[in-house]
């Protein structure tokens, strides 16, 4: 891919589609980590977090952000005590499909509740004016664009700082590490999980405002499509390492904007073709993940 | 002895489906013993250590913590209560740093500050000091054995499992070994020490008990050490 033909433009917009994806790939790893639970559901999530910014959207913008985590948050914790406490130790695949049935079972609850009024989908209205763009050098950026990478590069940054320098932080990676080692030792492992859950919470609700401020109408399926391409990103990237899962993300979120930007616009029917493309060929010459060390082993990546 | 056992096992019953690997095991330790495990591979003896733990559950019979029964509880919540295990394989984070592997180890730790106890270890294991910012991986077998003991010294238990400390390491290390037993025993923690190597078990130990398929065959005194026909026998009775 000839780089010339990317222009700052799109370049730009694309390492903040990737941070976006990022911070989604941050909060289904942590998740995994502790759990070894792929979390299907995780877009339902950003959906129940942008339809509160919706139904919220005549309040002050930040009762309305203030909403969106309370309900993430709590829906996150809910789903951790209604569901994934008690299917601990069950298979993967019994904790996937669970996931599954739990991320259709809240877009049909979803539908329930936007269809009230008649029509499916609800505009978000309450940081629309972050859609205005700035020049910087020549090249328009959107607000959002900017914010975005702001929040994927400070969040990433609490993120490391959390878990390399605080006692919780350690407790989680030993727990992704070696749960049964680490609760012997006597690391909490409701603690350590419920906080997984939390963290992902918060990230799920940020993605929602930023992914409101691309895409306005919210819907049931809201947040479906970029769950799928953050857990091939996730996948692709290496499950087994917070670091390489969010790569990953980043990676699938950066190429997909870069590929966009290429594709003319009659022809962007082709980029899920294209990015699916890439993903397979990864796949099959890096099994482990693409930014797994060499000589890993692969352990279950559902 | 009439004072209460800090570790009391009453017709432990332990099965891994319809085998069942501890059978009416009882037994004690009293506050500031070392007391010996030994027996043949598949005896039962890790498993009555995790039992002990609460990471595998038990069929029957009653486990005692000083006097209390801990049976159902979280591995977590009987680490937090003062019992320590130094897992078989020595269980290190291999990435982690060996000072980071020394916090986990704080985990458990009821009181008092832990920064202390981790000069301590530091002064017990000064290999370890050494090497608080490498990562534990790099350590030998006998280092990373150093590790393993001090993450559970760390967490100031009131009672210190030790699940086979010599498997896998060189003569001369596992000299090492015993003779931090030694001194783990004089600093009045009380031990429950499984070991293969039942000559060197018997005459460091003030009892030593001898499980074969699940049960218990003997009990033998530091005196038994010297009797190799007594430990043949009892290992193979």
């Amino acid at each position: 891919m000839p780089l010339a033909v990317v222009d700052a433009q799109t370049l730009v917009d694309s390492v903040a589609l990737g941070a976006v994806y990022a911070l989604m790939a941050v909060g289904i790893g942590l998740v995994f980590g502790v759990l070894r639970l792929v979390n299907f559901a995780y877009g339902q999530l950003v959906m129940a977090g942008a339809y509160t910014l919706a139904f919220t959207s005549q309040f002050h913008p930040a009762m309305s952000i203030a909403a969106c985590f309370a309900v993430v948050i709590a829906l996150s914790t809910a789903i951790d005590l209604a569901v994934f406490r008690p299917l601990r130790g069950q298979s993967p695949a019994v904790m996937l499909v669970t996931t599954f049935a739990l991320a259709f079972l809240l877009q049909a609850i979803a539908r329930i509740v936007d269809v009230r009024d008649g029509t499916i989908g609800e505009p978000v209205r309450v940081v629309g004016q972050l859609n205005r763009a700035v020049s910087i050098g020549g090249v328009n950026v959107r607000q959002v664009t900017i914010l975005a990478i702001t929040l994927g590069i400070v969040m990433l940054g609490l993120l490391a700082l959390l878990l390399g320098r605080t006692t919780i932080g350690l407790h989680m990676r030993a727990a992704a590490a070696d749960f049964r080692t680490a609760r012997l030792l006597g690391v909490r492992s409701d603690r350590v999980i419920g906080f997984a859950v939390f963290l992902s919470a918060v990230l799920a609700a940020l993605v929602a405002i930023v992914l409101t401020v691309r895409r306005p109408l919210v819907t049931p399926a809201y947040g479906l499509q970029e769950t799928i391409v953050v857990l091939v990103g996730v996948v692709v990237g290496g499950l087994d390492r917070l670091w390489t899962a969010t790569l990953g993300g980043f990676a699938i979120g950066f190429a997909t904007g870069v590929i966009n930007g290429v594709l003319p616009t009659d022809k962007t029917i082709f980029l899920p073709t294209a990015v699916f493309t890439l993903v397979i060929l990864v796949l099959l010459l890096r099994p482990g993940g693409l930014f797994a060390p060499r000589g890993a082993t692969t352990v279950e990546r559902v | 002895m009439n004072q209460r056992p800090l570790l009391e096992l009453r017709s432990l019953e332990v099965r891994y489906g319809s085998v069942a690997a501890v059978r009416g095991l009882s037994l004690e330790v009293q506050q500031g013993e070392l007391v010996g495990l030994i027996g043949p591979n598949g005896a039962g003896k890790s498993t009555t250590l995790h039992a002990v733990m609460g990471a595998v559950p038990i069929s029957g019979g009653e486990i005692l913590v000083d006097g209390v029964p801990v049976a159902g509880r979280a591995p977590e919540a009987i680490a937090r209560s003062g019992v320590a295990l130094v897992p078989e394989g020595r269980r290190v984070f291999a990435s982690f740093s060996v000072e980071e592997n020394l916090r986990l180890g704080l985990a458990a730790r009821r009181n008092g500050s832990g920064e202390e106890a981790l000069t301590e270890a530091y002064e017990l294991f000064p290999a370890l000091a050494e090497s608080r910012r490498r990562p534990a991986g790099v350590l030998s077998g006998g280092q990373q054995q150093q590790l393993a003991i001090a993450r559970g010294l760390v967490a100031g238990p009131r009672l210190l499992l030790l699940d086979e400390p010599s498997l896998g390491l060189a003569p001369a290390v596992v000299d090492s070994v015993f003779e931090t037993l030694a001194r783990i025993r004089e600093r009045g923690v009380t031990v429950l020490l499984v070991e293969q190597r039942a000559q060197r078990t018997v005459a460091l130990a003030d009892r030593t008990y001898v499980l074969a398929n699940g049960e218990l065959r003997a009990t033998l005194a530091p005196a038994d050490a010297a009797d190799t026909d007594r430990l043949v026998a009892a290992y193979l009775a």
